[in-house]
């Protein structure tokens, strides 16, 4: 009888609980304090996973391994280190923030829109912390439907086309996944992903699975030029669609890279690294300029979204610049630390200020920037919120925004001046785009009687942008707890790049 | 000596006589549906042919399964066939294009 | 040690903390006694620990705080380095701190937003208090975009006003285009020496002398190229040209600010940066060549804008940018001693000027405009003889702060032999008479000659508030004395110890300090030099322009029309800061974005694929006809196909 361990509770606890809001359906009120009681226990839950992290190994941890599918050799494999481990605490984080965003907000079907949210916890969970390739596909398939969901019943106008551009943006991707995952059980005789990273493959096979893997992962970070789903989902998503949506889907994509890309196939890696820092660069570059031309608050911070996790692409795939130039493996653990210190960064930051947009539509109903300004003068505490989280967006320091672009600019130096000095253009665009929005919305005279008639934040709204801040600004002014626990995981990684399977 | 072979060329000649009327017809469906038994009797030829070569009474049984089923279908077919009447006016094969994408 | 520097840096900030979250409950007088008395203790415990240093003789103190974070065996931490030049910063910064914060009690009075106002300025203190005493560069890059927020936010304090919120983007976005070239200046940094810790990056500086960097197929000068990358977030910050424009914008903000942060400190930080950085400079010739030039160039441009200005606040502004020419000048010529000698003094009497117009605009109810001033000197005792002090000062007259620190850091100008000495030489010494020029310009216009303000105005004026007037002197003090005790040691001495590095070839300062025989004989000198008569001169020419005949300027203007505008646009450098740059960067947004995104990406490929799946299914439709008997046909075809290809098979039975 295996043991029922801490991650299989993570993972079917909210799922669960989701189901069973899903069978009681609307005759019983409160449906909003089952989901946030659920999803705090969860929470709760989830910390011993830090506090009994050993980070002294790049083993997997809190590990449970039974068989599935005997016959395919399929099993039920969990298992987390340091690179996954930091993915799921943002995760269980978050969706209590996500529930209370959603409090008095959603007036239909509320029972079933927290019900989906706990659902997708469960998945997004398992995603993170499945160590068998098919069970991480079941896991990463069955999350697109609770979010097709959410943008497709909760959402805004144009719900319809964003939903159904994103399912199959996503599902097109992923579909090559499959095949990947399929062609790699053939070589090792299971699905196991650690013996994936074992494996030896030649050239010829790793560049097909490279690029089969590249579209599932690229669509989701989302890499330019796959990127236009993002802004249109973000648009229509309901708020706490959105916070999820930016905060956590799109680490599936660069946790996809560091646990599949990376490790097995390193040559292929190597061979397209320069085409992969290409687009990084393109994200951060062209992305910032398409972010200044945006009128929808929304958009725009979809965009910054996209700038934002170009460095996360940057920072992994620079190792071989740096391998290449200067012969030596200093700087690729900092490039690589610094894209997943980006993405927990991002998870914060973007969710917090697709959290302050949503304060603004739920009073008037719009996200044109041009519908706004002077909000200082009405929202003062809101401000200071919204401020706070374009300064992070923007990279200061002190706050997460920094700590992450810091680091791969520093390691892209190394590869290439060039890369950094593209990279660092971001200083300037990032600043430029999320300033003169706030610009634009928050300061200057009370714009019209819109305006004049917004009220400060409700004490429920305080919290949730207070639990966001204090987010940002512990791993800003403090990363290094999150770093430790890395480490050694970024440790292994390096080996496993650097060393060739050929 | 009347062989097998002769039994078989029979059987064939009246498939492919079956088939080219499914084809060729243009006007009637309950020709379609005579088309049909037809087949399936060159089937049954078929059987009985290979039952008494091999000695086997096997392929008789068969037939009489056939025969069965064929007499249901044909009562279904033209039942089916008087309501479609009933709704078109016509049983004209030309016309009933319905499952044209 | 540990405990006092924590305190000096802490107590701004729990008071910063204080005053912003829980103003509302402590009231007005609660936030100001509460900032006040953080500065004040900071203050306090700054001057004890320069003493420690200076008197005392204590070494270097060199602490670890916390780690931030260790990654690839580059341990970034958070500490202290306080050394004499570090102490010195602190007490000027706490000092002037001081001053504004009581000096605010009276010009903020009247004002909303007091609280968050005394909120803001504390924790500009403790910004600016981390970067001056960082151990490292990741600690000065934190202190370096924190002060560069808190301007932000005091730039944009009347957020109401249309002309604040503009001015307080552009400042922050020039800023960031300046930190830009600095990250990359501390990524190259890291990449040579392999830590942010100044002592390892220090000790690894002579050891790169010859070092390169390729870029592209480029191989440049590794401590150049990271210097002058470094010296670009300087140029920022310290607003050089060409990134000068934000500075006199920033005076969109109270006019304390414009004395705390953008004269006497923040804006002195690419100076103080490029003293610290010293060892790493020296090693950089052609580093120190692109710091002269563009100091050079600063200080005598910027101060001819100031010519034509009529906002009183704006002319100290451009004052400002010029005396930071002089400043960087010094460095370039490996004078760190007197540039950051004219730092400090200039810190002293431009807070002085700042804080003395800001004295006059509240006198006349938020007038800024000099042509409506005048003749105030009988209104206004105090300020005018304390704003005359500051412009002695100002303009280097014999015997005042400003006399002993420029005239140093010009001889020194003139030894130097590195690449675009003598260009530089020029700037500044021509600089001199402009300045003298502009400043009794500005005295005159202000103080002296008709009333010119309407008589609503005129009937209200009278002295500021003891308040305001208090920091006046007690900054005025030090704008008369501290040159006479403090140059020897300073400049010529070795107050700085160790904590600034020249190589023998480039010591400017020592030849120099060998004529050095005490203030006096040094005053006597500066009789013999042509510098102080060319300031003498622009006073004279002030007076007689501006006093005399105050009809000659206009016939100048008509008479230079093309230069005079040329000066009035300010080079058309804010046009292109503020029109053609970012309407191209929108306009390329646009288009990115029309023509990329929604275009070429969503409409090729997106719905592009879309269509030809729709293109395809029709054309497939065609098959599908309906009839039965076509259906029938097809299947017996397919099946017909299937047994002959059973049949026939290579190998098949």
């Amino acid at each position: 009888m295996p043991e029922f361990g801490l991650l299989s509770v993570l993972i079917w606890l909210p799922i669960l609980g989701g189901t069973v809001m899903l069978i009681i359906g609307e005759r019983s009120g409160g449906s909003q304090w089952f989901a946030l009681a659920l999803s705090v226990f969860t929470f709760v839950l989830s910390v011993p996973l830090y506090a009994g992290f050993d980070s002294g190994t790049a083993d997997m941890q809190f590990v449970e391994r039974i068989p599935w599918i005997p016959a395919f050799r399929v099993e039920y494999f969990l298992g987390i280190d340091g690179l996954s481990m930091p993915l799921i605490l943002l995760t269980t984080f978050l969706t209590p923030i996500v529930v209370l965003a959603g409090w008095e907000v959603v007036k239909l079907r509320p029972v079933q829109y927290f019900a989906a949210f706990l659902i997708l916890e469960g998945l997004m969970i398992g995603v993170f912390s499945a160590l068998d390739g098919l069970l991480f596909y079941v896991f990463w398939e069955a999350m697109l439907v609770p979010m097709f969901l959410i943008i497709g019943v909760w959402g805004g106008e144009r719900r319809v086309y964003a939903t159904i551009k994103f399912f199959l943006y996503t599902f097109l991707g992923s579909v090559f996944m499959l095949l990947a995952l399929i062609y790699l059980y053939l070589q090792t005789g299971s699905y196991n992903i650690l013996a994936f990273h074992a494996v030896p493959l030649s050239m010829a096979e790793q560049i097909p699975i490279f690029l089969a893997f590249l579209f599932a992962f690229a669509v989701k970070v989302p890499m330019w030029p796959v990127h236009t789903w993002l802004p249109d989902a973000h648009v229509e998503a309901p708020t706490g669609g959105s916070v999820i949506l930016a905060a956590i889907l799109l680490k599936m994509g660069g946790y996809g890279f560091v646990r599949f890309s990376l490790p097995i196939t390193p040559d292929a890696s190597q061979t397209l690294a320069l085409l992969m820092i290409a687009l990084s660069l393109m994200a951060v570059v062209y992305i910032g300029f398409v972010a200044l031309a945006q009128q929808d608050m929304k958009k725009l911070i979809a965009y910054s979204s996209i700038a934002h996790m170009g460095f996360v692409t940057l920072g992994f795939f620079i190792a071989w610049a740096i391998l290449s130039r200067t012969g030596d493996t200093a700087g690729i653990g900092m490039g690589i630390t610094g894209g997943m210190v980006q993405m927990v960064s991002h998870g914060f930051i973007s969710g917090a200020l697709f959290l302050c947009v949503g304060v603004l539509y739920d009073r008037l109903h719009t996200r044109e920037i041009g519908a706004y300004g002077g909000v200082v003068n009405t929202m003062p505490i809101f401000a200071t919120f919204f401020v706070l989280f374009a300064l992070a967006n923007a990279g200061l320091p002190g706050t997460s925004g920094f700590v992450g672009e810091f680091l791969v600019i520093l390691a892209s130096f190394r590869a290439n001046f060039w890369y950094a000095l593209l990279a660092g253009t971001t200083l300037v665009l990032g600043a430029a785009y999320t300033l003169w929005m706030i610009k634009r919305v928050v300061f200057g005279a009370v714009a019209n009687d819109g305006v004049a008639a917004l009220r400060d934040l409700s004490v429920r709204e305080f919290m949730i942008l207070a639990l966001m801040a204090g987010g940002v600004l512990i791993i800003g002014l403090w990363p290094a707890p999150l770093v430790d626990v890395m480490s050694a995981s970024v440790d292994k990684l390096v080996v496993q790049v650097t060393q060739s399977k050929l | 000596m009347i062989t097998l072979g002769h039994y078989l060329t029979l059987s064939a000649l009246l498939f492919v006589i079956a088939i080219a009327g499914i084809f060729l017809n243009r006007k009637n469906v309950i020709l379609l549906l005579m088309c049909v038994e037809l087949l399936l009797l060159a089937v049954n030829f078929n059987f009985i042919a290979f039952s008494r070569y091999l000695d086997d009474p096997t392929g008789q049984v068969f037939v009489f399964f056939i025969l069965t089923v064929a007499a249901a279908e044909a009562a279904i077919g033209l039942a089916i066939l008087v309501v479609l009447f009933r709704a078109r006016r016509s049983i004209n094969v030309q016309e009933l294009d319905v499952l044209k994408g | 040690m540990e405990s006092t520097y924590l305190a000096i840096v802490l107590s701004p900030l729990a008071a910063a903390l204080i005053a912003g979250l829980f103003g509302r409950r402590i009231g007005r007088a609660g936030a100001h006694s509460v900032t006040i008395l953080g500065v004040a203790v900071s203050c306090a415990l700054s001057a004890a620990v320069l003493w420690r240093q200076v008197v005392d003789g204590a070494p270097a103190d060199n602490v670890s705080v916390y780690t931030w974070l260790v990654t690839d065996g580059v341990r970034m931490e958070i500490g202290f380095l306080v050394d004499r030049l570090s102490a010195l910063m602190m007490v000027v910064v706490t000092f002037v701190s001081l001053m504004v914060h009581v000096y605010s009690i009276g010009y903020m009075h009247d004002d909303a937003g007091y609280q968050r106002f005394f909120s803001y300025i504390s924790l500009f203190t403790f910004s600016m208090l981390m970067l001056v005493m960082s151990n490292n560069l990741l600690q000065l890059f934190f202190g370096w975009e924190a002060v560069g927020v808190v301007s932000y936010l005091l730039i944009g304090f009347w957020y109401t006003r249309p002309s604040a919120i503009f001015a307080n983007l552009k400042a922050f976005l020039v800023n960031r285009i300046g930190d830009f070239g600095f990250l990359l200046g501390i990524a190259a940094l890291l990449y040579l020496t392999g830590s942010l810790d100044y002592r390892e990056v220090f000790a690894a500086a002579p050891g790169l002398q010859d070092a390169t960097i390729d870029v592209g197929s480029w191989q440049w000068p590794a401590l150049s190229m990271a210097c002058i990358l470094l010296f670009i977030g300087a140029m920022g910050k310290s607003a050089q040209v060409p990134l000068h424009v934000w500075l006199p914008d920033s005076m969109e903000g109270p006019t304390p600010i414009s004395a705390l942060i953008h004269a006497a400190t923040m804006v002195t930080a690419g100076v103080f940066m490029v003293a610290r950085m010293s060892p790493v400079f020296e090693y950089a010739e052609a580093a120190l060549s692109f710091v002269l030039v563009i100091g050079a160039i600063t200080a005598l441009f910027t101060g001819l804008i100031a010519l034509v200005q009529f906002d009183i606040k704006r002319v100290v502004a451009y004052s400002t940018l010029s005396q930071l020419g002089y400043m960087m000048v010094a460095q370039g010529a490996s004078a760190y001693a007197a540039g950051m000698f004219h730092l400090t003094t200039h810190a002293f009497f431009k807070a002085l000027l700042f804080l003395a117009a800001g004295s006059v605009i509240i006198a006349l109810h938020h007038e800024q405009d000099m042509r409506r001033m005048g003749g105030l000197r009988k209104y206004m005792p105090v300020t005018y003889w304390t704003s005359l002090v500051g412009c002695l000062a100002l303009i280097g007259f014999p015997g005042f702060a400003g006399f002993f620190s420029k005239d140093a850091l010009i001889e020194a100008e003139d030894l130097s032999r590195i690449a675009g000495a003598g260009f530089a030489e020029f700037c500044i010494v021509a600089g001199v008479f402009i300045t003298a020029l502009y400043t009794f310009r500005m005295f005159f216009l202000v103080f002296h000659g008709p009333e010119r303000m309407d008589a609503e105005a005129r009937s209200h004026l009278h002295e500021s508030p003891w308040v305001v007037t208090l920091p006046l002197v007690l900054l005025a003090i030090p704008s008369v004395i501290v040159g006479w005790f403090a140059t020897g040691p300073l400049v010529f001495g070795d107050f700085f110890g160790d904590s600034l590095y020249v190589r023998p070839e480039h010591d400017v300062l020592a030849r120099l300090g060998e004529e050095w025989h005490g203030p006096m004989s040094f005053l006597v000198h500066g009789f013999q030099s042509p510098v102080l008569y060319l300031a003498l001169g622009g006073a004279a020419v002030a007076w007689f322009l501006y006093l005399r005949q105050p009809h000659l300027p206009d016939q100048l203007r008509d008479r230079f029309g093309a230069v005079y505008r040329l000066l009035e646009n300010k080079y058309y450098a804010d046009w292109l800061a503020e029109r053609v740059i970012p309407a191209a960067g929108r306009a390329m947004g646009g288009a990115f974005w029309r023509v990329g995104d929604v275009t070429l990406i969503d409409g090729g490929l997106v719905n592009g694929s879309a269509r030809v799946v729709g293109w395809g299914a029709a054309l497939i439709r065609r098959l599908q006809t309906g009839y039965l008997y076509h259906y029938a046909f097809a299947m017996v075809i397919g099946l017909a196909l299937l047994a002959g290809w059973l049949l026939i098979r290579p190998g098949g039975s």
